[in-house]
C-alpha cells in the first residue's frame, strides 16, 4: 500500500492525521486515493503513469520476475492490500501469457503486524488468502508504492508467518525514497524522487472506480519544499 | 468511546464496524499459526465476580490470539473473600499496569463504576440483569453469516426474558439491525414493563413457532427464579421448551441459538442442540472473533469505531 509521511498506509488511509484519533466508521476504502495530511491544500503536480507506461512497466516486471527466478515455476506472487492483490493478479497474467503458466496469486493484509497500532486508527483491509503452502517457493510481496518501508516490514512478519519461504522478494510500481528502514525492492516500476509531504495518488481500474489507470504526484499548495 | 458497556452505547454503524472486524478476526482463527502480534504489549484482566467459563475462556483466548497478556481474578479465590471493596479491588489491580478489563459482575452497572475508576478500557461481560453487549454481537455476527443480513429476520426469544441479560442486550443490538423481535414465555417471565421495547409478546409458543426466523432459547435459570413464577420445570418444557415436535414445525431454513450454558431436556431437546438448524457450536466459535474484534478497536485501534 501506498504510504504517507508518517508511515501510515495512505491508499487504505482515508483519515488524515489530525483526524486519525477520531473514531471512524470501519469500511474498505473504494474509490478513493491516498489522503495525506494535506488533502485539502493538496495540488497535482504531474502525471507518473499513464495507463500505457503503467502497462508496460508491469509487462517489464513481469519479465524481470521470471527472469530472475529462472521461471515462474516455483514463484508465488502475494500482494498486499489495498492494492498490491489487483497488481499481482496483472502480473500474474502478464506471466502466463509468455511463460503459459499460472503463478499462484495472493492477498495479505498486515494491518495486525503494524509497528504504529495503538497510535493512529487502524483497520484490516481486506482478507489474507495464500492458495499454495509457501515452503520452499520464492513469495514476490507485491504493492503499489514503496516509501518508509514500514509496510513492507509488517508483511515480512505476516508472511513468515504462512510457512517458510526460500526466498522473498518486493516488486513495486513506484519507489518514491524516504526509506526508515533497511529495505529495498527487487523489482521496480520506476524510481521517482519526491519530497516527503508530497503524495503518490494510485488508481487503478479495479479498485477505484476509474476507466484508466493513473499515477499522479501530488503536493502541498506553494510548490515543492 | 473507550469501553463497551453496553449496546446502547453503539449506533447501527458502529454494530456493523463491530462485526465487519470480526470476519477479518475470523478470517484469522482459520490460519495454521491462529495468532497476530497486534496487541502485543498489551495486559487485559479478566476480572469475574460471577461464574463463567465460556465467557471468561473466550475473552481470555480472543486476547491471547491477538498477542496480549492476559490475567484472571475470580471472585471465589480472592482478596473479596478477606472483605475488599471492589473499588479497592479495582485499583489493586489497575496498579500493575493494565489496558483493558473485562468484568463480569452480578450487579447490575458494576463495570459502569468501574470504567469512571480506572484508565483501562473496561468490556462488560455481564453485569446482573442489564446487559451482556459481545453475547449480544457474537449472535449477530452468527446470523449474519447465515442470512447475510438480519434486515426483517423475525427472532423468538423464548424463556426467562425477565432475568436475563442476554435478551436485554441482544433485543437492542438485533433490533437495530432490523430484525424483529418476538418475546416468548409466560407472564411471570416477561419484563414488568415493555414500554419502549422494540418487541411483540406471545405467550402460545405453538401459535407463532412456524413464523419464526431464528428461535433463541434462553436458559431456565433456576437460580433465579422464585417457586411461584413456575409451576415445574415439567410443565415448562411442555409449554416453553424446544422439543422435537416444535422443530419439526419451524420454518424449513429456521434456526435455533441458545447463549449456553444450556440444559438439556430442560429447555431444548438434546436432538435439536444437535440438529442441523442448531447454530450452538458456532456461537461459541464466532465468540472469540467477535471479542477479539471488540478488544482490538478498544486497545489496539484507538477506540470503538
Amino acid at each position: 500500500m501506498a504510504e504517507s509521511p508518517n508511515g501510515t498506509p495512505s491508499a487504505a488511509d482515508i483519515t488524515t492525521p489530525a483526524e486519525a484519533s477520531i473514531p471512524k466508521t470501519v469500511a474498505a476504502p473504494k474509490g478513493g486515493f491516498s489522503v495525506s495530511g494535506f488533502s485539502s491544500e493538496a495540488t497535482f503536480r504531474t502525471q507518473v503513469f499513464g495507463p500505457e507506461d503503467l502497462h508496460r512497466a508491469q509487462t517489464r516486471i513481469a519479465h524481470e520476475i521470471v527472469e530472475r527466478n529462472h521461471g515462474p515455476s516455483d514463484v508465488v506472487l502475494v500482494g498486499l492490500h489495498l492494492r498490491g492483490p489487483q497488481i499481482a493478479q496483472r502480473l500474474a497474467e502478464a506471466i502466463e501469457s509468455f511463460e503459459g503458466v499460472a503463478v499462484p496469486v495472493g492477498s495479505l493484509d498486515v494491518a495486525f503486524y503494524r509497528d504504529d497500532i495503538g497510535l493512529r486508527h487502524i483497520h484490516p483491509l481486506g482478507r489474507t488468502e495464500v492458495p499454495v503452502d509457501i515452503t520452499g517457493r520464492v513469495v514476490v510481496l507485491v504493492d503499489d508504492v514503496l516509501f518508509t518501508g514500514r509496510t513492507i516490514r509488517a508483511a515480512l512478519d505476516a508472511v513468515t508467518e504462512l510457512g517458510r519461504p526460500r526466498a522473498i522478494q518486493l516488486a513495486v510500481l513506484i519507489d518514491r525514497g524516504h526509506r526508515e528502514l533497511p529495505i529495498r525492492a527487487d523489482f521496480v516500476g520506476k524510481n521517482l524522487p519526491t519530497a516527503e509531504r508530497e503524495d503518490v495518488r494510485v488508481r487503478l481500474r479495479e479498485t477505484d472506480d476509474v476507466t484508466e489507470d493513473t499515477i499522479e504526484l501530488w503536493g502541498p499548495e506553494g510548490g515543492e519544499e | 468511546m473507550r469501553h463497551l458497556l453496553a449496546i446502547d452505547d453503539l449506533d447501527r454503524d458502529a454494530i456493523i464496524g463491530l462485526l465487519d472486524g470480526s470476519e477479518y478476526m475470523s478470517e484469522v482463527l482459520a490460519r495454521e499459526i491462529p495468532k497476530v502480534p497486534a496487541l502485543r504489549g498489551k495486559t487485559i484482566v479478566s476480572l469475574f465476580y460471577e461464574d463463567s467459563t465460556r465467557t471468561r475462556l473466550s475473552f481470555e483466548t480472543a486476547a491471547k490470539r491477538l498477542g496480549a497478556d492476559t490475567m484472571t481474578f475470580t471472585a471465589g479465590s480472592s482478596s473479596v473473600k478477606k472483605g475488599e471493596s471492589l473499588l479497592d479491588t479495582v485499583r489493586t489491580i489497575e496498579s500493575m499496569g493494565i489496558d483493558a478489563m473485562v468484568v463480569r459482575h452480578s450487579a447490575a452497572g458494576a463495570p459502569h463504576r468501574i470504567a469512571g475508576w480506572i484508565d483501562a478500557a473496561v468490556v462488560n461481560a455481564g453485569d446482573g440483569r442489564h446487559g451482556h453487549p459481545t453475547q449480544a454481537l457474537l449472535d449477530a455476527f452468527t446470523l449474519r453469516r447465515h442470512r447475510g443480513d438480519l434486515t426483517g429476520a423475525r427472532i423468538g426469544i423464548v424463556g426467562d426474558v425477565r432475568n436475563s441479560r442476554v435478551a436485554r442486550s441482544g433485543i437492542e443490538c438485533w433490533d437495530r439491525l432490523g430484525a424483529q423481535i418476538t418475546l416468548i414465555g409466560p407472564p411471570t417471565l416477561m419484563p414488568e414493563r415493555l414500554d419502549g421495547w422494540p418487541v411483540d409478546v406471545a405467550h402460545d409458543f405453538d401459535a407463532v413457532i412456524s413464523e419464526l426466523d431464528v428461535v433463541y432459547v434462553l436458559r431456565v435459570q433456576q437460580e433465579r427464579i422464585g417457586r411461584a413464577l413456575l409451576p415445574s420445570l415439567r410443565e415448562y418444557y411442555t409449554r416453553w421448551g424446544l422439543n422435537t415436535d416444535r422443530a419439526e414445525r419451524m420454518k424449513p431454513d429456521a434456526l435455533v441459538m441458545h447463549p449456553g450454558p444450556m440444559i438439556r431436556g430442560s429447555e431444548i431437546a438434546t436432538e435439536v442442540v444437535d440438529g442441523p438448524r442448531s447454530l450452538v457450536r458456532e456461537q461459541v466459535a464466532n465468540g472469540v472473533a467477535v471479542r477479539m474484534a471488540v478488544l482490538f478497536d478498544l486497545i489496539g485501534s484507538g477506540g470503538l469505531v
